[in-house]
């Protein structure tokens, strides 16, 4: 295991409001988890679960609608002390990466590769363009890439060589932490079996620190230690990964496995949760999922139900869990 | 493998798209020779990546765009050759169900809107109540209850899994022999995923014929009986998709199937062709796969190897499959 007990992220009761024309939208909710040095943290949630607003909370860059309050730290440091600048300069591609969802269209059509590495990271280090060039070749060779391709245009480029682009990019300044939303989601089946096979490998190379978002159960088993389930804006479920998909203890969590189709299975049944996920400018009161939960009680309709441990690093935000005799609790 | 028993074929089915590349014209062989039968009664599963040809099957099947070469064989008849009256039995008997509920559906629709669409246009019901019958009828085979209260909401006040499910209600409105369906839950949230397959699963069972169009094998595997691999244009395998999928005989089926991600972490992808899907307007000679196949020889690089029975009820085009 590569995992250390250095805690490069800590997130403490992070909160984001969403001012909207029909009022304040709480995209998430009293969200608390760490990361450790090494290590690789899946978040999976649906459509609207506030998976991507978590991402952006942590390193700091919501829309200007968006307010946020509670602590992030990395390696220790509060980020919410810092400045813009100080952010830039200090924090965001040297310590921590960030690669958005679809950012691999984000490239400029105008410009050719090789100008992206150098104006992408030009606010960022005194480096010269020879030594991001080399640097840059060297990491598309870790991600699969010909390092010709940096004299190539964007749009020369496949769907899946302008993912391994941006993630060399976001490698480029050695960060410690990347944090990557659904970094495979609308490629075709073998490409992004290739690209976890390589985010596997990059992982032994470098050591690295990864938040990994995906609305897709099977690609997040294919890639996390650990594993944190988001609904409604709040984590309901984390541990690592075996343990969560191996003895699932949250309702939702339970109801979500048992949607995902698995090519292994033929017969059992191909469930679902009925309903849909809660509008969040009007939430339900208590627990957020008690309007869909089969094991719903009095008080999951009036109280939130706080994060709890249950077995080893594996905790869950759920009333009646210490009630339930089929999850074989101790 | 085109016969009675096909209840809608494509026999030696092109169709190729006209463009222009740097000045000069050039066809996109989005599909080039395909022969495929969808028995009556059997669910078969058209599984492919991007660029495959699969959702241009689905749409010539559906005469939606024009074959090139090759024909569209509705209960044994070439469906350009039709009677008026025959084109319009046809019309009605092959449903398309898209892949996405947000945007195949008009958005100033009220659901009874949506759902009576197709019959208003084929002129089935001249009586108003017959009509309206025939859309509580849909809605309540996919559980939108109660009928007359879900009819009279505007399709914009709806979930995305209720939008796909009055998706899959104004097809079976039109009481249809084939419902073809083009990646019909892959724009849904995983949790109601589930919800619409079941619906449709109900709808197997009293006899309709499906063909559903996807990317995903998991979700092939759990509804079809039957499942035909497409990449760049062709049929590469066809079998019962039990058999493909624990033992795939097409290079190309092993290495999507070792693809796929499972919700275990003991098991990890595995990706077993190297390189992406190459462009469909110059496709490589000889096998078409051959440039990201493991197992390509001398012969793959020159020869097409055509679909041939491998083993009894098991089809392959690849010179090495046994």
């Amino acid at each position: 295991m590569l995992v250390s007990q250095t805690r490069a992220i800590g997130v403490e009761g992070l909160n984001v409001e969403f001012y909207t024309p029909r009022g304040a939208l709480r995209a998430v909710n009293d969200v608390s988890f760490e990361v450790y040095e090494g290590e690789s943290l899946g978040i999976v949630g649906e459509s609207g679960s506030g998976k991507t607003t978590l991402a952006s909370a942590i390193i700091r860059v919501l829309p200007s609608n968006a307010r946020s309050w509670g602590r992030v730290t990395v390696y220790g440091k509060d980020l919410g002390s810092m400045s813009e600048s100080q952010l830039n300069r200090e924090v965001r591609w040297r310590v921590i990466s960030y690669v958005p969802q679809a950012s691999q269209n984000a490239l400029d059509p105008l410009y050719r590769v090789g100008d992206q590495f150098v104006e992408t990271v030009r606010a960022h280090t005194d480096m010269s363009e020879k030594q991001v060039l080399e640097k840059a070749s060297e990491l598309l060779k870790h991600v699969g890439v010909d390092p010709s391709k940096l004299n190539s245009y964007p749009w020369e480029l496949s769907g899946g060589q302008k993912q391994r682009v941006m993630i060399a990019l976001a490698l480029l300044l050695s960060p410690k932490i990347v944090i990557l939303d659904e970094p495979t989601t609308a490629m075709d089946t073998i490409i992004q079996a290739q690209i976890l096979e390589m985010f596997r490998q990059l992982k032994q190379f470098e050591r690295l620190t990864t938040i990994f978002i995906s609305h897709d159960i099977s690609v997040i088993a294919n890639v996390a230690d650990r594993v944190g389930v988001m609904y409604a804006g709040r984590l309901v479920e984390i541990g690592p990964v075996e343990d969560v998909f191996g003895r699932p203890l949250h309702p939702y969590t339970q109801g979500l496995l048992r949607s995902v189709p698995d090519i292994r299975r033929k017969d059992g049944s191909f469930g679902y949760i009925p309903g849909s996920p809660p509008d969040l400018v009007n939430p339900p009161s208590g627990c957020p999922f008690h309007p869909r939960c089969s094991y719903a009680v009095e008080i999951c309709r009036k109280l939130m139900p706080p994060m709890e441990l249950y077995a080893k690093d594996h905790y869950a935000a759920c009333h009646v869990i210490s009630s339930r005799k089929d999850l074989g609790l101790g | 493998m085109s016969d009675d028993n096909h209840v809608l074929a494509a026999n030696g089915l092109q169709v190729y798209f006209r463009v222009k590349v740097g000045g000069k014209r050039a066809n996109v062989r989005a599909v080039d020779g395909v022969t495929l039968g969808l028995e009556r009664g059997v669910s078969t599963g058209v599984v492919g990546e991007s660029g495959s040809g699969k959702t241009t099957l689905g749409k010539a099947l559906m005469k939606l765009v024009k074959p090139t070469a090759g024909s569209v064989l509705f209960k044994g008849k070439d469906v350009s050759k039709l009677s008026r009256s025959e084109f319009k039995k046809y019309r009605r008997s092959v449903q398309m169900v898209f892949q996405d509920p947000f945007d195949s559906i008009d958005p100033l629709f009220t659901v009874h809107d949506a759902v009576a669409e197709g019959l208003r246009i084929l002129g089935v019901y001249s009586d108003r109540a017959e009509l309206d019958q025939a859309v509580y009828r849909a809605l309540e085979t996919v559980r939108l209850v109660p009928a007359e209260d879900y009819a009279k909401r505007r399709i914009t006040s709806l979930s995305g899994g209720q939008r796909q499910r009055v998706g899959v209600a104004r097809a079976i409105a039109m009481n249809p022999e084939v419902v073809i369906l083009d990646e019909p839950v892959s724009m849904l949230d995983a949790s109601v995923k589930g919800e619409i397959i079941n619906v449709m699963g109900q709808l197997k069972s009293v006899g309709k014929t499906f063909m559903m169009i996807t990317h995903d094998i998991s979700t092939v595997r759990f509804f079809t009986e039957r499942v035909a691999v497409m990449y760049l244009g062709k049929v590469v395998e066809v079998g019962p998709t039990d058999e493909v999928v624990n033992e795939p005989l097409h290079p190309y089926t092993q290495a999507l199937v070792a693809a796929v991600p499972v919700p275990d972490p003991s098991q990890k992808v595995k990706s077993l062709a190297q390189g992406e899907i190459p462009n469909a307007i110059a496709p490589p000679p000889g096998c078409r796969f051959h440039p990201r196949c493991p197992l390509a020889q001398e012969i793959c690089r020159r020869e097409e190897p055509l679909l041939r029975e491998v083993r009894p009820g098991r089809y392959a085009a690849c010179h090495f499959a046994q």
